[in-house]
């Protein structure tokens, strides 16, 4: 009910704003692709910007607008090496790459997709989540991405509600270095001093968040 | 209050022999007793923040009891009120509290961290007699000390609940540790003097480069939904004048071990005193006991490595902000 109000007032601020030609492209890209090497994102990541929790597609929707554009951007470069994301970030406009950005932020967040039910693996995740784990200098992940991992501005993005394995996948790919595009190297230095068993628990802990309104 | 402020004015300045001044403190020891508004300024003033001694060499080998073990009884609550006073400060805001910060800011990881001044390296230690204020100091009189210079506040009396649970809650922390001996973790580390003099200028482009993405590019912190995620280091709403932050060693020990959050001990030692340097050469509240006179206030209190009453960028430090 709230989600269709909303939805009401969105569509109303979309007509008469400057900002509804931009929508209207995120929405086109998003939809159909722009016809020039950039496929439609909706086939990964959903129309709604859930994403894929089994193929560690990301879920989008929510997610900060400049954060989004800085990954698109990354994705560029050999800063974020990905194989699928790099041909499609390459053949996105800087405008296109806005639009598609600003579309999936202001998209409501879906509820957390995986219930998982492994509840020693959740806590042990909640309390990395929660606490850190000072013994190896690995502070909170709520210091830096919020009280309930809602995110802080465009470079501490909301994990609460991301999949599981996305999350897994980004931590490793820090540790390996494919992954080299955060601020300061921040999370290549925290994901360094992760443990296997921590990814594991803390990206559990984390898909199973649902995300508060701020 | 006012007579008291005057009198430690007196007293600080050290012109009376010792002998003077103890026969004063007896006297005003006796009226300061009938009054708790005038027991408070005693106490904070008795606590000057005075750099720790350098903790023992050697691996930490001190562990604190599980937060699972805090027993189900009276006492277990005062430990529990005590811990959550220690992680949000701010719910004694405006009573106790002048600032934006909360004791576990430094105190990392609820006082547990090893070289972030632990609170089990701390309570054992206590009482300490300090030559500077030629005074036993209790730890009660330590964590006043806190609340008027690093939380830019007034601190809670002796005996109010609020000091008493903070106090239960460092006892408990230090279960199992050795009475009157240093450990090695206490305080925040030492650094040496570096090779060249910490300067704000280079400071400035370390702090740019590893602490405004949390700090803000004006050290003022970031705020979400009305709380600070990221601490103010400086302005108006960061410790003041009187703390133990503003001192550059200080800092620099502390920035070395704990910060950028997440990557400690990444800096090099002259980055970390040259960001403390420029973090601290700005302005931030007035030293508590300002006597209306910053050179004055300055020979008094600030022998020390600090930017109060020196000039940067052509003005004067020490003049405070509200
Ligand atoms: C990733 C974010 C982050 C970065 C980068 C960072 N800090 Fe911090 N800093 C924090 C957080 C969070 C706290 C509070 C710690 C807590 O409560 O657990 C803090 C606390 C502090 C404090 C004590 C509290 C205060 O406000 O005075 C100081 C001083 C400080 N940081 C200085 C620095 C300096 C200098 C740098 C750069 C070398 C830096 N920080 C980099 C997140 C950060
Ligand atoms: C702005 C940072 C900051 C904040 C906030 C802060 N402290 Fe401290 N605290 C310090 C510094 C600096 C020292 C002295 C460390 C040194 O000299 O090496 C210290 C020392 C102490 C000590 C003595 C440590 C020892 O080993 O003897 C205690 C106890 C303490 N603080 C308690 C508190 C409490 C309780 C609060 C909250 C009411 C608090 N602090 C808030 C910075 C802070």
């Amino acid at each position: 009910m709230l989600i269709h109000n909303k939805s009401i007032v969105l569509t109303i601020i979309m007509t008469l704003s400057p900002m509804a030609l931009a929508d209207d492209l995120g929405q086109t890209i998003v939809m159909q692709g722009n016809g020039k090497g950039a496929m439609a994102c909706s086939i990964c990541h959903g129309a709604s910007g859930a994403g894929q929790a089994q193929a560690a597609f990301p879920k989008l929707a929510g997610l900060d607008p400049e954060y989004m554009q800085k990954q698109l951007e990354d994705f560029t470069t050999a800063k974020r090496n990905n194989p699928v994301m790099s041909p499609i970030a390459k053949a996105l406009t800087k405008e296109e790459a806005v639009a598609v950005s600003s579309y999936f932020a202001q998209m409501p967040t879906p509820a957390p997709a995986s219930a998982n039910v492994d509840e020693p693996l959740i806590q042990a995740g909640k309390r990395l989540a929660e606490e850190g784990n000072w013994a190896n200098d690995i502070p909170s992940c709520f210091a830096c991405h919020g009280t309930n991992a809602n995110g802080i501005g465009a470079n501490f993005p909301a994990l609460a509600g991301q999949h599981a394995s996305y999350i897994e996948q980004q931590l490793n790919a820090w540790r390996s270095g494919q992954r080299s595009n955060d601020p300061n190297q921040l999370m290549a230095s925290v994901s360094q001093r992760l443990s296997e068993a921590e990814i594991k628990a803390v990206s559990a802990f984390l898909a199973n968040l649902s995300v508060t309104e701020h | 209050m006012l007579v008291v402020f005057m009198l430690h004015t007196k007293i600080n300045i050290k012109v009376m022999p010792k002998l003077n001044l103890r026969v004063l403190r007896l006297q005003l020891g006796a009226v300061l007793l009938s009054s708790l508004t005038l027991s408070q300024a005693f106490a904070a003033d008795k606590d000057y923040q005075v750099e720790l001694p350098a903790a023992p060499e050697g691996s930490v080998t001190f562990t604190s009891p599980n937060e699972a073990d805090i027993p189900n009884n009276a006492f277990g609550d005062a430990v529990r009120y005590g811990q959550s006073l220690f992680t949000n400060t701010q719910q004694l805001r405006g009573k106790y509290v002048g600032n934006e910060l909360n004791c576990s800011n430094c105190h990392i990881n609820k006082g547990r961290k090893a070289n972030a001044a632990p609170l089990w390296g701390a309570f054992p230690m206590y009482p300490a007699y300090r030559k500077k204020n030629d005074h036993v100091n209790t730890i009660d009189e330590r964590i006043q000390g806190c609340f008027t210079y690093s939380m830019n506040g007034t601190p809670p009396p002796f005996g109010s609940k609020e000091l008493t649970a903070l106090v239960t809650y460092h006892y408990w922390l230090s279960t199992g540790a050795p009475v009157g001996q240093a450990l090695p973790g206490r305080g925040y580390p030492k650094l040496d003097t570096p090779a060249e003099a910490p300067s704000v200028s280079r400071g400035e482009v370390v702090y740019q480069d590893n602490c405004a993405i949390c700090h803000g590019d004006n050290g003022a912190g970031t705020q979400v939904d009305g709380h600070y995620a990221f601490p103010p280091l400086w302005g108006k709403d960061s410790f003041n004048w009187g703390a133990g932050m503003h001192r550059v060693n200080t800092a620099a020990g502390f920035i070395k071990a704990n910060m950028p959050l997440g990557k400690p001990n990444s800096l090099t030692d002259q980055q970390a005193w040259d960001v403390a340097a420029f973090m601290n050469s700005h302005e931030r509240p007035q030293d508590p006991r300002y006597n209306g006179n910053i050179a004055q206030t300055a020979e008094t209190f600030h022998k020390h490595q600090c930017f109060y009453n020196k000039e940067v960028d052509n003005e004067l430090r020490g003049q405070g902000v509200k």
